[in-house]
């Protein structure tokens, strides 16, 4: 009579639609909620889910209702105290009073709304903020490197590769093959000359003939080899062509006075970035953080991003520290080493020229790419121009881009790229 | 009491031979109180499709929206951090009854849900005159499934956005979307499909001829002064707009007739929550009950049974700080028990309150209370003093011109009636919610829409009515302007949303 149906396997996920919508609906405050959250994250935490506020009142679907004033009468339970004509006074924030109807309160509290964005989600809305559909999921040129690695073993090879236990073993099985049924035979000729010698005595030319039998039997055993040449075994390696796993990414960034708050959030996207790049491409990551004004130094992210110094610059003293940190930690086989630097380009003037010769000596030389952005709304600064010179020598590893305000970031970023996803 | 029956198997797991045995013994007590129900259909669900069934106000087919997903995530929110649980079961009014259970459930759950979904619910869905009347189980299902396809359509050739937006203006209106004394005429899929296209036309055609702007050839202009529209104020705002909102698109006012059907089929749950659960309640405990004395379940069933049926009974006092309104389940499980009391134990005072039915066989008075009432007048008929007592009602009289609140009636002699009929207001959807009609319509001059809001009480409107008003306006197409008329006779106006309705709605 009644049917039980099962559905507990049919059409999961129904509301998914709806939940689309939903963000789309409320793209603009969804999107300035991930703006800030971006701005409150270190690089590191990028690629996580987060939490979203969406005031009330955006939210609110209007419909005509009453409001709680005028002339309300309300039916309570549990009454334990009033007779008929009590005057209570007027609770205040409703309470266990009046003032709360059953009808009209439907629990609806004015909070604001907070859900949860999923990682991709959150990824989504970072890129879509920056107008960068489809860019995470081209690839970087990667260096290419052989690693010998161990195939097994190989019958032909070098006499340095033998691998002693594996041939022996090998020739262990063969003696026992090859030898088996010779030895059984030995057994049985040994035996059968015992009885004759037995019976007939030694000098019996029947027995004198199956001795010769029984030595022929025994050198015919003696002669299986110890070890043969068709036992030999030799280590096998091959070469296999080997991305490199690591790789660190360089941040430089200037301090001085003239990069406020908004330059430094700037450039802090576009370390996000790069590093969102890198994280699809290599399993292990580090980072290193340069910051200099007249002297680099070399700083955890915290500092990187938020201490504050001023004073002039020199651009060169930070190019010197990246090549020495470089030369001492991330030799260029094992790593590939990425470098990004920020800065408002104006350097100390004869600094420059010191910065493009440290760039095209010591530094391009070691890396799979180097980007310099400019952030500036003026006229390019003098280091721009020294670096303009570097430019053509090396149009596989440098480029160098000028960003005015956040929404550049998105084209130049496109722009820096292009040519390594060619 | 009853002859002794072999006790059914009690593990807390269910399974779905289980579930099938015990809905027989459930039947089968069902039928010995002549409950008259739809067929049943149980379908088991997992709480994440209980999430969904949630967001789509229960129902197994519905549009896409995004307020939908804003639901979806509430209450997974909620969930997730455990600050409510969902519901054992949903019930859909449908034929067949469609009746979700959990597959969290307990096999002791199962059977308090399949009593009280599959038995009550079910009952009180075929037989109340309101759902008899306002809806359409055989079709509903049906219908939504049109009303899905249409909407994805409109989406594809109008854009998800216009057709989201056109959306939110309709709920906006829902609750004054529907005929209260109207009678709908019956849906069903084939027809819906069939008479769609020619509805279109003929909409359209009629709304051509209402708004022509080039006067008829000799006719003289006073008699269209004297013209007024619409000759009688109209409280379907919904059916309104769908008939006469003079720049609608003929898939607008199709979407705007899917979601007035929609509310309209919603609109008896609304009317008849005390009701109906009280009913459902009540069988799902007298049933239980029955086949614990039968011996058909033991104990151990019958504890964890008894514990939450107790949960969902309870009713806090106003001081307590559990107290949220009257607890519907609570009232209308109490108000049938009281109503057997006095049909089968009638004191002299119950004589003097329900002669009718003082006395009288119980399950034909059931019966007859089930099919004829309401909320509203449920409670007129059939609160009866004892109870009000036992729940120490009293009434309290909010006058926001008196800077305290007033008793105006307790539990005795003279305040039963008082009460009786407060409670009784209390849940008329009619004095809950604000009268508003059309008003009229400026058909001459700039086709500015009045509304008017009958004040009762001196009740203000919200503040959200402002907002639903732009959503008007963006139906109507032109300036829609909302007036009260208050007690002393005075109109004033309230809100006002000038053409160009698209200005400055809400994004």
């Amino acid at each position: 009579m009644a049917r039980i149906v099962d559905r507990r396997y049919d059409s999961r996920n129904k509301s998914a639609v709806n939940r689309q919508r939903f963000f789309k609906r409320f793209r603009g405050q969804i999107r300035k909620a991930v703006a800030d959250a971006v701005a409150g994250r270190g690089i590191r935490d990028l690629d996580k889910g987060e939490s979203v506020t969406i005031p009330a009142k955006d939210l609110n679907e209007p419909n005509f209702s009453l409001d709680r004033r005028g002339v309300w009468e309300t039916i309570f339970p549990g009454n334990d105290q009033f007779v008929s004509g009590d005057e209570i006074p007027r609770p205040i924030g409703g309470g266990g009073g009046s003032g709360r109807g059953s009808a009209s309160d439907s629990g609806e509290s004015e909070d604001d709304f907070v859900f949860q964005l999923s990682r991709e989600e959150f990824l989504n809305f970072f890129f879509e903020d920056l107008e960068l559909p489809n860019l995470v999921r081209t690839q970087l040129a990667r260096l290419k490197e052989f690693k010998s690695v161990r195939a097994g073993h190989t019958p032909t090879g070098v006499p340095t590769n033998i691998n002693i236990v594996r041939s022996l073993r090998g020739a262990a099985g063969r003696r026992m093959a090859l030898s088996a049924p010779r030895t059984a035979a030995l057994r049985a000729a040994e035996q059968r000359l015992e009885d004759l010698r037995r019976r007939l005595g030694d000098s019996d030319p029947e027995v004198r003939a199956f001795m010769e039998e029984v030595e022929r039997l025994r050198k015919r055993l003696e002669s299986v080899p110890f070890i043969d040449s068709y036992d030999l075994r030799f280590n096998n390696r091959i070469l296999r062509e080997q991305p490199t796993s690591q790789a660190v990414m360089f941040c430089i960034m200037d301090v001085s006075g003239s990069m406020d708050e908004e330059r430094k959030q700037i450039a802090k996207r576009f370390f996000m970035l790069l590093y969102l790049f890198l994280i699809r491409n290599y399993d292990h990551i580090e980072l290193v953080f340069i910051r200099h004004h007249t002297v680099a130094k070399e700083v955890d992210e915290q500092d990187f991003f938020h201490s504050r110094e001023s004073g002039g610059t020199v651009v060169s003293s930070a190019l010197r520290l990246a090549e020495e940190i470089i030369k001492d930690r991330y030799s260029s086989d094992l790593w590939n080493i990425y470098c990004a630097q920020a800065s408002d380009g104006d350097n100390w003037e004869n600094d420059s020229p010191v910065c493009g010769e440290l760039l095209t000596t010591a530094i391009l030389p070691y890396v799979q790419y180097f980007a310099y952005i400019e952030i500036t709304q003026g006229q390019p600064q003098n280091l721009w121009c020294e670096y303009a010179k570097t430019l053509p020598f090396w149009p596989e590893r440098f480029a160098m881009q000028r960003i005015e305000t956040l929404t550049d970031i998105y084209p130049v970023f496109r722009e820096l790229f292009r040519k390594k996803t060619a | 009491m009853s002859v002794a029956r072999p006790s059914l198997p009690a593990p807390s797991e269910w399974t779905f031979e289980l579930l099938d045995s015990y809905h027989r013994e459930i039947a089968r007590v069902a039928e010995t109180f002549r409950l008259d129900t739809y067929p049943i259909q149980i379908e088991i669900i997992t709480a994440e499709q209980m999430m969904d069934a949630y967001a789509s106000v229960g129902m197994p087919v519905y549009y896409h929206h995004w307020s939908f997903g804003k639901q979806f995530i509430t209450t997974e929110k909620h969930y997730r951090r455990g600050h409510m649980g969902l519901a054992y079961e949903i019930v859909i009014n449908s034929d067949p009854c469609i009746a979700y259970l959990m597959e969290e459930n307990t096999l002791a759950m199962q059977a308090l849900v399949l009593a009280h979904a599959a038995y009550g619910h079910n009952s009180f869905f075929k037989g109340n005159y309101l759902f008899r009347t306002w809806t359409s189980p055989e079709s509903i299902i049906d219908y939504l499934v049109f009303a899905r396809n249409y909407i994805a359509k409109c989406e594809e050739r109008h854009g998800e956005e216009s057709v989201a937006l056109l959306l939110d203006s309709c709920h906006a209106l829902m609750n004054v979307g529907v005929d209260r004394y109207k009678r709908p005429p019956r849906l069903s899929l084939e027809k819906e499909q069939a008479r769609q296209r020619e509805r279109e036309a003929h909409l359209q055609a009629q709304v051509n001829e209402l708004w022509r702007t080039l006067p008829a050839r000799g006719r003289r202009e006073e008699k269209l002064e004297e013209r007024r529209f619409p000759a009688e104020p109209q409280e379907n705002l919904l059916y309104f707009i769908e008939k006469n909102a003079p720049l609608l698109e003929p898939w607008e006012r199709e979407i705007v007739r899917i979601v007035r059907k929609i509310a309209q089929y919603f609109y008896p749950q609304r009317q008849t929550q005390v009701m109906n659960e009280g009913w459902a309640t009540y069988w799902h405990y007298t049933i239980l009950n029955t086949l614990y004395d039968e011996g058909v379940l033991v104990d151990s069933v019958m504890l964890e049974f008894l514990q939450s049926h107790t949960n969902v009974v309870f009713q806090p006092a106003f001081n307590s700080p559990y107290f949220n309104g009257i607890n519907p389940y609570a009232l209308g499980f109490q108000m049938w028990t009281d109503i057997r009391r006095i049909c089968e134990n009638p004191t002299d005072e119950d004589r003097r309150w329900f002669p009718d039915i003082a006395g009288s066989d119980w399950l034909q008075t059931f019966d007859f209370a089930m099919r004829n009432f309401k909320d509203e007048s449920f409670i007129a008929q059939f609160l009866s003093p004892k109870l009000i007592r036992d729940l120490r009602m009293f009434s309290v009289l909010d006058d926001d011109s008196n800077p305290k609140l007033h008793v105006s009636a307790i539990h005795d002699e003279s305040g039963y009636r008082t009460i009786r009929q407060k409670l009784s207001d209390q849940y008329n959807l009619g004095s809950r919610e604000p009268n508003i009609q059309v008003w009229n319509v400026d058909v001459r001059t700039d086709r500015a829409l009045t509304l008017r809001h009958r004040a009762y009480q001196r009740r203000p409107l919200s503040n959200d009515s402002g907002e639903v008003v732009k959503h008007l306006s963006r139906l109507w197409g032109f300036t829609v302007r909302l007036e009260t008329l208050h007690e002393d006779g005075e109109v004033s106006l309230d809100y006002e949303c000038r053409t160009d309705p698209t200005a400055d709605m809400p994004a």
